[in-house]
């Protein structure tokens, strides 16, 4: 066989070598695939479903359109400036009707209650009320005899703006907006408007824990590196002694801690330092130290890891060209610990702004966090769609934080100092 | 051939899967309730002696509450659970959901056989309780009389404890301001009554501590941390007999409440659900639970049954029950949400 008769049988095989090439790279991704199938599945089912579900949550809205089908179609012909027509009234008539004997009013005079307060008496109380449908052309008179509130243009707005079936209701009214009877978007009532300051404190105390745990965690961190193996393990059991105990466990020995009669209080007057016992639990102090001592092993471990690849030859050779050893320390030896401050940073950060048992055990009434409050719409008073728009924005807001964060943390390219 | 193959052992599979399904399904009965010394009350006094009596085969859990944790529990399709004990706002919205099954009463003694607060159509009343003032004899001079002395802090100095939220702590505030207890939701209804009760937080607001578990405030007095506290009756009578502690508790004013048992809509076990139902309501039995836990029950015939030194205890009692308020549930369905948004506006402030 010659060289050109060989390249003749390739021809003849008609599949170019490119071709063949791709398809080989193409197996080698669907095997590399196939081994993380099951966990990307995994993920698929328990994590990005279950947040696909919470942030459809927070914009659906089916319920009146469910209950009151006839009144939330005629009204999609109502220009809003007067009352309604008489047709809409019997068709609000029949819905009652129909939802009182299926048993549905309820669920359409929760939705509106959170639109307009009151609400629920009276689509209830109307529906009790309407013994029989209205002869006709008598619907508008009836229903208004009921219950006054059928003759005002407010009680119609918010039928029709809650008539789904997407809306922009929830997640409105997590940034304290509304949206008023002409369907402009204008800031809540100030004794209603409390989410944005809700944010803000709970970005605050997390900021807060963050760089509380950076400037205790950091001079730990370095110990633990440094120090011959023997003695930093037993160091390192104590940094992960608290890491193994309960959450439950270590907010509970705060407050014997630091109560009125507790510990602290009790040494400090037997010491004579203060006559009367410092507030320390059930404000935010006590938030912040609980936090603080729940999360530094998550700022610790990364920095020990960061500063464990630092070789300690480098400040010996900052030291030898002459610098300080302040010098030496802030421009070769801190540049190399900026990832582990990064991402111990960010760590701490992002599982304190989910924090829920410790504010709520540790904190007063004024330092619950947002956590709080979804907990809250979800478990207790069941406003899925609040807790869901809540979520949503404090998912949106943690997302767009890492974003930032990661092009901060980018931009420090480490360079052991020697940029110039 | 291969495929066939692979398709029959696909059949099977599934086949497998539904008999796991189905197994499942014919589960025993699971019976939930709030657990700590109440549950370990009930099972004393309706768990295990239904077990012994009826041979069906039983088990107890225990949650925290929240009308969500149903809702997801039965619109997701694996509801676990057969009976829970729910407190009267679970009960009501609950059944306006369609959460629960509509209780047949003929079998379990019929309406006339319980108190009239407790018929409901979608659960019957399981315990009646109180919150009430609590305090601790040991470290107060001088008992309490009611809610204006809670809110005085000259005449007895030291912190005050209550449940966070709106929800009692608005009603108290309006009592402790002078409303009588049978028009405390008449004025609450109103804008002005609503400031009222602020404005009269307002005067202790430095000295407020917030609970949110019933098993705080208990610990908040036995530390010292506060003088006194809006607690549940039966938990100050627990920490009496078990920690030897000398805690007080104030009837007048109180707030009274019902919990009850629901049957969980689509419950496969619901004739056992329904035996169960009739022998933790049968007087007898409820009446041994009142003697081992200071709650009053629901049937009638319970109280008779009770010796005098436990009833004086009990909420139920003609002379703690007196002056005592029934929570309110629809005016709180209706404002819970507002409410609770201007209560956390104040206590930001």
């Amino acid at each position: 066989m010659t060289a050109a008769s060989l390249t003749d049988a390739d021809a003849k095989t008609s599949v170019p070598l490119k071709r063949r090439l791709k398809r080989a790279e193409r197996a080698r991704q669907l095997k590399a695939f196939a081994l993380v199938g099951p966990l990307l599945l995994f993920l698929l089912f328990t994590f990005a479903g279950p947040i696909a579900g919470m942030l459809w949550h927070a914009v659906d809205d089916r319920e009146v359109r469910q209950v009151l089908p006839q009144t939330v179609a005629s009204l999609a012909g109502w220009d809003g400036k007067d009352l309604p027509d008489e047709k809409t009234y019997a068709a609000l008539a029949g819905d009652l009707q129909a939802a009182r004997a299926a048993g549905t009013i309820a669920i359409a005079a929760k939705r509106l209650n959170y639109a307009l307060n009151g609400f629920r008496t009276i689509l209830i109380s109307t529906a009790r009320n309407l013994k029989a449908m209205p002869e006709p052309g008598t619907a508008k008179e009836a229903l208004g005899k009921i219950n006054p509130a059928w003759r005002e243009r407010a009680t119609w707005t918010t039928i029709r703006d809650a008539s789904g079936p997407v809306t922009g209701f929830y997640l409105l009214g997590a940034l304290d907006l509304v949206r008023n009877a002409d369907g402009a978007i204008v800031a809540a009532p100030p004794d209603q408007a409390i989410y944005r300051e809700v944010f803000a404190r709970t970005f605050l105390i997390s900021l807060g824990v963050t760089v509380l745990c950076l400037i205790l965690g950091f001079p730990v961190a370095y110990l633990l590196a440094t120090l011959p193996p023997g003695r930093s393990n037993l160091l390192m059991i104590f940094v992960l002694l608290p890491f193994w105990t309960s959450l439950l466990v270590r907010t509970c020995a705060w407050i014997v801690l630091l109560q009125s009669k507790g510990v602290v209080n009790d040494s400090l007057r037997w010491l004579g330092i203060i006559d009367e016992p410092l507030r320390l639990i059930y404000n935010r102090f006590g938030v912040c130290v609980a936090m603080t001592h729940v999360l530094l092993p998550f700022m610790i471990l990364p920095l020990y890891s960061s500063m464990k690849a630092i070789s300690p030859a480098y400040m010996r050779a900052a030291a030898s060209l002459g610098a300080a050893p302040v010098t030496a320390f802030l421009r070769v030896y801190l540049p190399q610990t900026l990832p582990g401050i990064g991402a111990g940073s960010l760590l701490v950060f992002i599982l304190a702004l989910g924090y829920y048992i410790t504010p709520a055990l540790v904190g007063g009434a004024a330092d619950q966090m947002i956590s709080y409050f979804i907990a809250l719409y979800t478990t207790e008073t069941a406003n899925w769609g609040l807790a869901s728009a809540l979520g949503a924005v404090l998912l949106l807001a943690t997302v767009l934080l890492a974003l930032v964060y990661g092009k901060l943390v980018q931009g420090q390219q480490v360079t052991g100092g020697m940029k110039n | 051939m291969l495929k066939r193959k692979i398709a029959l052992g696909f059949i099977a599979a599934l086949g497998a899967s539904a008999a796991l399904a189905t197994s499942a399904q014919a589960r025993d009965l699971t019976v939930v309730s709030w657990g700590g010394a109440y549950q370990d009350a009930q099972k004393k006094v309706y768990f295990e002696p239904f077990k012994k009596a009826s041979g069906v085969a039983m088990n107890d859990e225990s949650w925290d509450g929240g009308v969500g944790v149903l809702r997801a529990k039965v619109q997701g399709g694996a509801a676990t659970w057969d009976v829970v004990q729910v407190e009267s706002d679970e009960l009501a919205v609950g059944c306006e959901e369609g959460l629960y099954e509509k209780l047949d009463y003929s079998k379990i003694g019929g309406e006339g056989a319980y108190i009239k607060p407790s018929v409901n159509p979608c659960g019957v009343g399981a315990i009646l309780y109180d919150f009430v003032l609590g305090y601790d004899k040991d470290k107060l001079k001088e008992a309490p009389k009611g809610w204006a002395d809670f809110f005085d802090t000259k005449k007895f100095p030291g912190k005050r404890a209550l449940r966070q939220g709106p929800k009692t702590t608005l009603e108290i505030a309006l009592m402790a301001d002078g409303v009588p207890p049978q028009d405390v939701y008449k004025v609450l209804a109103t804008d002005e009554g609503v400031d009222r009760a602020f404005k009269k937080l307002d005067t202790i607001k430095g000295d407020l501590v917030w609970w949110k578990a019933g098993a705080q405030p208990p610990q908040l007095l036995a530390s010292g941390e506060v003088a006194m506290t809006s607690v549940y009756n039966g938990r100050i009578d627990t920490a009496n007999k078990n920690e030897k502690k000398n805690f007080g508790m104030v009837w007048d004013g109180a707030l009274f409440t019902l919990d009850s048992w629901v049957i969980l809509k689509g419950s496969p076990n619901k004739d056992a659900a329904y035996k169960f139902l009739d022998f933790a309501g049968k007087a007898e039995n409820q009446s041994k639970l009142s003697e081992n836990i200071a709650y009053g029950t629901s049937n009638k015939d319970a109280a008779a049954m009770i010796q005098p030194a436990v009833l004086k205890d009990l909420p139920t009692a003609p002379d703690n029950i007196k002056n005592a308020v029934e929570i309110n549930v629809p005016f709180w369905l209706e404002n819970i949400d507002k409410l609770t948004e201007r209560f956390n506006k104040w206590a930001a402030k």
